[in-house]
């Protein structure tokens, strides 16, 4: 083996910056100044917005079948090969289906976070804890 | 007694003894008080995802279900989707900040919440309340399921559950229970799973005849007895209820503390809602071919259904193999969610009446815990020992509605509203609490009849609801006065990610 290579320093990009932000906004937070007030009202309002619209979705599929089956009775002799079209949906298409907004409510909630970390200049972990 | 009790008494036993095994396993890793009550909130989104499956899955789920679907069909879906719905309201209304609040148990939220120990009192009385209320029929269906599978006094099988509880949860709290649970989910699923695949095969051989030919047309229609518009507003007041209700159960509620974080208690929701959705899609197997193998049982004792059918389609020694792993998931069910309810209320017990100072003694919070798991047990055990008659599903329904009045607006409100104030919140709660407490009361009391007023007090959340929304609204802003004042400082904490630093 030849000589060893020269050291070299090897550091991570200027932190100070972004640590001074950070600190100075969370502390807009902590002080529940007018501004820390402006940034915690925006995330509850697109978070409550968030929920509301996933509620709303649920309400328009799931929440209406008990309707359409009142206003529409002939629904009760339906069939999907030989399954009554109420157990069909009832039964198993509802489950898939409350996964699905479960899942595209997570990826928003997070997102929305995520935003929030950014602006007030934190970074959420990358992977999954 | 004869070789049928074989299977029951096998399946009993080796449950049984896998419970406390696994509690041991899990007394050896649980030490500190924090261990106790959330397992020192480590316990990560899949494993804790599986223990609430296996704690939630009730006698209600298990047995319940499919007897209600064998007897009275589409409309009983409604249980099922509503009590795998509430957990998706419970995700995008309260999991994440609920976690966040960094309270052991509901009183505590209330108290930190709202400053008050007064709203604090009324929580533990509710808490404990409806506790009682969900453990009283898990011990009577024990009761009964020992009584079909081996012929037991119905006192035996309550027993057998509540020392096998006691046993399990007094020694590791939290930390243990929470694999206890894990294993009992998935072993509910394969004793639901593993005989469908045999019975659907013999259904197909046997010429797949179809299970709605012999049904009337209300079998295939999910809208609640007797149609029209009181059928539509008690599925909607089902709705209702366990949409809003599962938030507030005490057992349900404890566990989502166990998570480390707010996202984790977000993604743990995910996977529960994953985990019943499976689950919930077997019972109606079960009655479907019910109605074809089992018409006896549609009239009369449609409890039994998941218990009996294996016998009666299959036979000999794999039918025998089968009613022991139906027997088995059955009683996995019963001590799973009355390990859960213990646990609640212990914990509540523990911090509101045994951890305090009587006379001179002051008990350690792992002696007070234990001595309040006790106290959590015996009383709902001495209350199903005289009342084995009463409907379980009903006293499971009436919990449902009684939380969905109390605890869902405290925790919407308390989560989503700043302006809510200490009065208020004790306002909705007694409107709520006694609305639908004393309407279902009546309705247990009284004999079944029809008509608007049965059907009102029935099935009273969609009323009881509102109610006590509007009670806690309309209160708070007559008391605007008396907003706390760290609300604001609390609403920061609820709602702010973990990875922003804050001083708190």
């Amino acid at each position: 083996m030849s000589d060893p290579p020269s050291r070299v320093r090897v550091t991570g990009p200027p932190r100070r910056r972004a640590h001074v932000v950070r600190a100075a906004r969370t502390r807009e937070i902590d002080a529940e100044t007018a501004l820390g007030e402006v940034f915690m009202r925006s995330l509850l309002r697109e978070q409550l917005v968030l929920a509301l619209r996933v509620l709303a979705a649920l309400a328009l599929t799931v929440g209406l079948l008990p309707l359409l089956f009142h206003l529409f009775p002939g629904l009760g002799d339906v069939r999907v090969g030989p399954v009554p079209v109420a157990w069909l949906l009832l039964g198993v298409l509802t489950y898939p289906w409350l996964v699905v907004l479960g899942w595209a409510y997570i990826r928003r909630a997070e997102h929305n976070e995520r935003d929030f970390a950014d602006l007030v200049g934190s970074v959420l972990p990358e992977e999954d804890r | 007694m004869s070789t049928d009790v074989v299977p029951g008494v096998v399946a009993v036993v080796l449950v049984s003894i896998a419970t406390l095994a696994i509690g041991t396993w899990g007394l050896r890793i649980s030490r500190t008080t924090s261990d106790f009550f959330v397992a020192s909130r480590t316990v990560r989104p899949r494993l804790n995802a599986s223990a609430i499956g296996g704690e939630y899955l009730s006698a209600a789920s298990f047995l319940g279900v499919a007897g209600l679907l064998l007897t009275f069909g589409a409309e009983m879906l409604w249980y099922p989707v509503g009590w795998t719905a509430g957990y998706l309201v419970l995700m995008v209304l309260v999991a994440a900040p609920l976690r966040r609040s960094g309270a052991y148990t509901l009183p505590d939220f209330a108290e930190a919440r709202l400053g008050s120990s007064g709203v604090r009192r009324l929580c533990s009385v509710l808490v404990v309340g409806i506790g009682w209320l969900y453990l009283l029929p898990q011990f009577q269906g024990a009761g009964v399921t020992l009584r079909a599978t081996i012929g037991a006094p119905p006192w035996a099988g309550s027993l057998v559950v509540a020392v096998v509880v006691l046993a399990s949860v007094s020694p590791g709290g939290m930390r243990s229970i929470t694999f206890v649970q894990a294993f009992q989910y998935w072993l509910k699923l394969t004793a639901l799973l593993v005989p469908v695949f045999v019975l659907v095969a013999v259904w197909l051989a046997d010429g797949a005849a179809d299970p709605a030919a012999a049904a009337p047309h209300s079998w295939s229609v999910p809208l609640a007895a007797p149609g029209g518009g009181i059928g539509l507003y008690t599925t909607y007041s089902l709705i209702v209820a366990t949409f809003l209700g599962t938030m507030g159960l005490p057992h349900v509620v404890v566990r989502f503390y166990t998570n480390p974080d707010g996202r984790a208690a977000r993604r743990t929701t995910l996977a529960v809602l994953g985990l019943l959705g499976v689950f919930y899609v077997l019972p109606p197997v079960y009655a479907a071919l019910g109605r074809i193998y089992a018409p006896s049982l549609v009239e009369d004792g449609s409890d039994v259904l998941v218990l009996a059918l294996p016998s009666l389609m299959v036979g000999g020694v794999a039918g025998a193999v089968l009613t022991g792993l139906v027997t088995a998931g059955a009683f996995a069910a019963f001590l799973s969610t009355s390990s859960g309810l213990t646990i609640a209320v212990a914990g509540v017990l523990s911090q509101d009446v045994t951890g305090r100072r009587w006379g001179s003694v002051r008990l350690g919070g792992v002696a007070a815990f234990r001595v309040a798991a006790a106290v959590a047990v015996v009383v709902p055990l001495l209350m199903s020992l005289p009342a084995q008659d009463v409907a379980v599903a009903r006293t499971v329904g009436l919990a449902f509605a009684v939380t969905a009045s109390t605890f869902a607006p405290l925790l919407m409100l308390g989560i989503w509203w700043r302006g809510l104030t200490p009065a208020g919140a004790v306002a909705g709660l007694l409107v709520g609490g006694l609305g639908s407490g004393a309407a279902v009361a009546w309705t247990l009391a009284a004999s079944p009849s029809s008509g608007w007023g049965p059907a009102l007090l029935g099935q009273p959340a969609a009323w009881s609801v509102p109610a006590s929304f509007l009670a806690m609204v309309v209160v708070s802003r007559l008391t605007r006065a008396s907003v706390p004042a760290h609300a604001g400082r609390f609403m920061v904490r609820l709602h702010t990610p973990e990875a922003v630093q804050l001083q708190r």
